[in-house]
């Protein structure tokens, strides 16, 4: 298990008074303090960390989140910020000694403006709420989350999320326009709108993906698409994972990029087929799916040329969509592959690398090894056009030590992702799961850069504390001392 | 590149570290220089990154690019268009509009974002830079972001570098993704009333299905630029004619197509214009924005970006009436003289919450303010 930062026991005597100050700046039904009705909030996606938080603040406006803010800095009290808490990370996860700040309440649609395709949301409203909400003129906004129901557009912009269509139509940092957030100081900062570029630096990128650690977002614009006129599926069966592979890499040398590309192994696609019968092939290593959209002469076009790739690279199962119900049915089993390893297997562990593609036969190999070695199940499901793996190890937590192995399991996974030219997340998150990994990635001189990005905006360190950064020394002392669990890190640096 | 008597050469990632850090002055990181009469005038020794030219690793199926900084652009993209790839978002030459001397390079073209028509669907600079390796104004080099093209593993720092105009760091190493170029393109000429009709018109493009890479308005006509596999194009073009009613409009073939876009690309109208601002703002209040600030001027318009990139070409700063005509965006002072320049802030200025959290953040790269101080007013 990865060790939180020690709560601060006069932090947690004050819980009480702490919590009756918050309902001075808040209606009473915004704050929550009884353990029982904090339950809810103690975990996010990666259910194997728990924590009662101090309090639960659900503030209803912007100016209440910059009250909030403002006196949260006075009394030097730590932050965690919230959506849905379906982070696969640990992002969302409480810590002892802080407020969750969730933004819940923040339901509404604020605008919608189809002459220039932008939509301003308040961070509560759910991913797919935004689609909704223009579907009955034939637009939707792109970045799809498999969570989408659920999830929040703040949290996806504080993770960057991403979904099976950003190969085509990007992550959500591609997708976002404009930002209202509220900083660590209780400042409220526009940044963006609905035209494009910023004049001077690109915070707007910074924020998203900055994991709740550089502020509240309080407002979303985003960018919205019309729909493609059609779209049609291909599900391609091959005997080996290097054949898939090199079939991914044919069709975008062939300046293809499909909307959707999708790959599964052997235990995934098992576990699949059992759970939804989806039709699956049984006998093959590697299934694709490869989704075209556009227009139906693209379409029907790409997918003979798509049909051709596949059976130059030895496709031994080739079938295409000639209905809707068709293409639904050959995503139902990756769409259902969390829930149907679930099935398989009391627990399983979610992890997210991405690699360079070339390197797919190599990874694969090589986690059939450790799959030995600790004795954990694998099943693998991966974004194929991007390299993004999800590898889901599979353990059971009532079993003394496999939660244990199952971790090993992940970091050796994503050393794995590094060491082949790639990185520890595509789309999930640093969060607490990656933390003690990023200095496998990143040396010491990159990290303390990020730190001081960090400290721009942060400079007492209380947002998502124990998040993203393995060692977070104070701002003040930046490049003197490293402290970590009471260890000083980097021994050998040189301090100045 | 021109030529200066202490210009400073660093010969490796080690030696441009220990320039920066033993460095007793400013320093203006210089790619190719052909924006260096942009932003404001800066007082520095140049830095001239000569060393890191060529290309590090090409990967056309990752889709992946990684060079030295001072790449020239034109040698990158003949590599790329040898694999049927290019940079998606189609960066402009600036030599047109500014007739300076030198060759664009990969480290300046991203340091300045001038992203060109297909930003509206592809995206800009600061979407296709996956990874770098960079000297901070204190002198230590490091490396942010990554060399695959799904990446959020710790603050996403590159897309901070898109944009900032080497005053955060100097670039010596840039990865970028890259993408298919198109098959084919054609692009539909529209006739409008007046430059409001031609940017709704484009907002009905853009808001269609038909996937449009280019959306200007160019001598007071829409035009609409199709890009894909050939019977995609073709098909589109007939449905985009029926859905905007205008069925017997002018179409461009693909070499007069390319050649169009690339003078929009480089804002070719006005390349006698004296004065030039560069605005992004709402499509929607273009028209507008444009009506007021030709009320008191003379000028010469080009709106890109489905109306969302204006480009002004006057005879004068006029930056009172331009910066007071805008309701929403920003607005450039993309050429002007240097003196002009040195007067009138060239980025438009932020807010003082935004002001103040901008200055940190060149604090925390650049504390001692030695890397092109006041370049972009910041
Ligand atoms: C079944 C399942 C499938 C998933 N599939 C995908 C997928 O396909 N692609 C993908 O990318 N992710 C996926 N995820 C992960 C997760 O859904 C995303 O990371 C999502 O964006 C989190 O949104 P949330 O509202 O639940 O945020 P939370 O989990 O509540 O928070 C996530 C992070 O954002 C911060 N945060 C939340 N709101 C704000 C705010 N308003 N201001 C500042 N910081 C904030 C939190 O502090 C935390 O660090 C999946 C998760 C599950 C459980």
């Amino acid at each position: 298990m990865i060790a939180m930062p020690k709560p601060d026991p006069q932090i947690l005597a004050r819980r009480q008074a702490i919590a009756a100050q918050l309902r001075t700046l808040l209606p009473a039904s915004s704050v929550i303090a009884e353990t029982e009705r904090m339950r809810a909030y103690e975990s996010d996606g990666l259910t194997a960390y728990r924590q009662v938080p101090l309090v639960v603040a659900l503030p209803e406006t912007t100016q209440q989140v910059a009250d909030v803010l403002r006196w949260a800095r006075r009394e030097g009290i730590k932050i965690v910020p919230r959506g849905a808490g379906t982070s696969l990370s640990g992002g969302a996860l409480p810590v002892a000694d802080a407020i969750v700040l969730g933004l819940g309440k923040f339901k509404a649609v604020l605008d919608i403006d189809y002459a220039n395709r932008t939509v301003t949301v308040q961070p509560g409203v759910t991913n797919l709420a935004i689609s909704n909400a223009v579907d009955a003129a034939g637009f939707y906004y792109a970045p799809d989350p498999s969570s989408q129901i659920a999830c929040t557009i703040g949290g996806n912009v504080a993770e960057n999320s991403g979904g099976v269509h950003c190969l085509k139509y990007g992550l959500t940092t591609n997708n976002v326009l404009g930002l209202e957030f509220v900083t660590p100081e209780g400042e409220i900062v526009r940044i963006g709108g609905k035209h494009l570029d910023s004049p001077g630096y690109d915070l707007l990128g910074l924020l998203t993906g900055s994991e709740g650690l550089l502020g509240i977002v309080t407002e979303v614009t985003v960018r919205i698409l019309q729909k493609p006129e059609t779209a049609r599926a291909l599900l391609l069966g091959f005997a080996s994972a290097e054949q898939g592979g090199d079939c991914v890499a044919a069709i975008i040398a062939a300046g293809i990029i499909p909307g959707g590309m999708e790959m599964m192994d052997r235990p995934a696609i098992h576990a699949a087929e059992a759970f939804v019968q989806a039709g699956y092939p049984l006998d093959v290593e590697a299934l694709l799916i490869v989704e075209l959209d556009g227009c139906a002469a693209e379409v029907d076009h790409l997918i003979g040329r798509v049909e051709a790739i596949a059976a130059l690279h030895g496709v031994v199962v080739s079938r295409v969509s000639t209905t809707e119900a068709e293409r639904l049915r050959f995503w139902a089993g990756r769409k259902a592959a969390f829930p149907a390893v679930g099935r398989i297997s009391p627990d399983y562990y979610c992890m997210d690398g991405t690699i360079p593609r070339a390197a797919l036969p190599r990874v694969l190999a090589a986690m059939r090894d450790m799959s030995a070695k600790y004795g954990l199940g694998v099943a693998n499901v991966f974004h194929a056009g991007d390299g993004n793996l999800h590898p889901l190890i599979l353990y059971d937590a009532n079993v003394p030590g496999e939660l244990d192995r199952a971790e090993a399991f992940g970091a050796d996974i994503l050393k794995l992702c590094v060491d082949v030219g790639g990185v520890l997340t595509g789309e999930h998150g640093v969060g607490v799961e990656k933390r003690d990994l990023m200095e496998y990635q990143f040396d010491a001189v990159d990290l303390e850069q990020q730190h001081r990005l960090k400290c721009a905006f942060d400079v007492d360190l209380r947002f998502n504390p124990g998040k993203v950064f393995p060692t977070l020394h104070r701002c003040a002392e930046e490049g003197r001392v490293h402290v970590h669990r009471g260890e000083t890190r980097f021994p050998d640096l040189p301090r100045f | 590149m021109t030529e200066f008597s202490n210009r400073l050469r660093p010969r490796d990632e080690a030696d441009l570290a220990e320039l920066v850090r033993t460095a007793t002055g400013p320093l203006e990181p210089i790619g190719g220089g052909t924006k260096r009469m942009m932003g404001a005038p800066v007082e520095a020794t140049p830095l001239d990154l000569a060393a890191f030219n060529g290309i590090i690793a090409y990967e056309p199926a990752e889709l992946t690019m990684s060079v030295g900084a001072a790449t020239p652009l034109g040698v990158v993209e003949r590599e790329l268009e040898a694999r049927q790839q290019m940079f998606a978002f189609e960066p402009m030459d600036p030599r047109v509009l500014l007739g300076s001397p030198g060759e664009p390079t990969v480290g300046g073209t991203v340091a300045a974002a001038l992203a060109g028509p297909r930003r509206v669907k592809a995206g800009g600079a600061r979407d296709h830079l996956l990874g770098l390796k960079a000297v901070n104004g204190r002198g230590e080099a490091f490396k942010a972001g990554g060399r695959v093209v799904k990446n959020v593993t710790g603050y996403d720092v590159p897309k901070l570098f898109a944009g900032s105009w080497g005053t955060l760091g100097v670039m010596s190493e840039l990865t970028l993704k890259v993408l298919p170029a198109p098959e084919t393109e054609r692009t539909l000429i529209l006739d409008a009333d007046d430059a409001s009709g031609a940017i709704s018109l484009l907002a009905r493009a853009l808001g269609s299905s038909h996937e449009v890479t280019g959306a200007a308005v160019v001598d007071g006509r829409a035009a609409i630029r199709l890009e894909g596999f050939g019977p995609s194009v073709a098909w589109r073009v007939g449905a985009l004619l029926r859905e905007l009613g205008s069925p017997d409009a002018a179409t461009l073939e693909p070499a007069a197509s390319r050649s169009f876009w690339r003078d929009v690309r480089d804002v070719r109208s006005l390349a006698e214009a004296p004065i030039v601002w560069r605005v992004s703002t709402v499509p929607s209040l273009a028209a507008a924005f444009v009506a007021r600030v030709a009320l008191s001027a003379q000028l010469r318009v080009l709106y890109d970006w489905g109306g969302g990139l204006v480009w002004l070409g006057l005879d004068a700063a006029y930056e009172d009436l331009v910066r007071g005509a805008l309701a929403e965006g920003h607005a450039m002072l993309f050429k002007a003289p240097a003196e002009i320049r040195a007067r009138v802030p060239v980025f438009q200025p932020a807010p003082s919450g935004l002001a103040d959290l901008e200055r940190r953040v060149k604090a925390s790269f650049d504390p001692d303010n030695r890397l092109n101080p006041g370049r972009m007013g910041r």
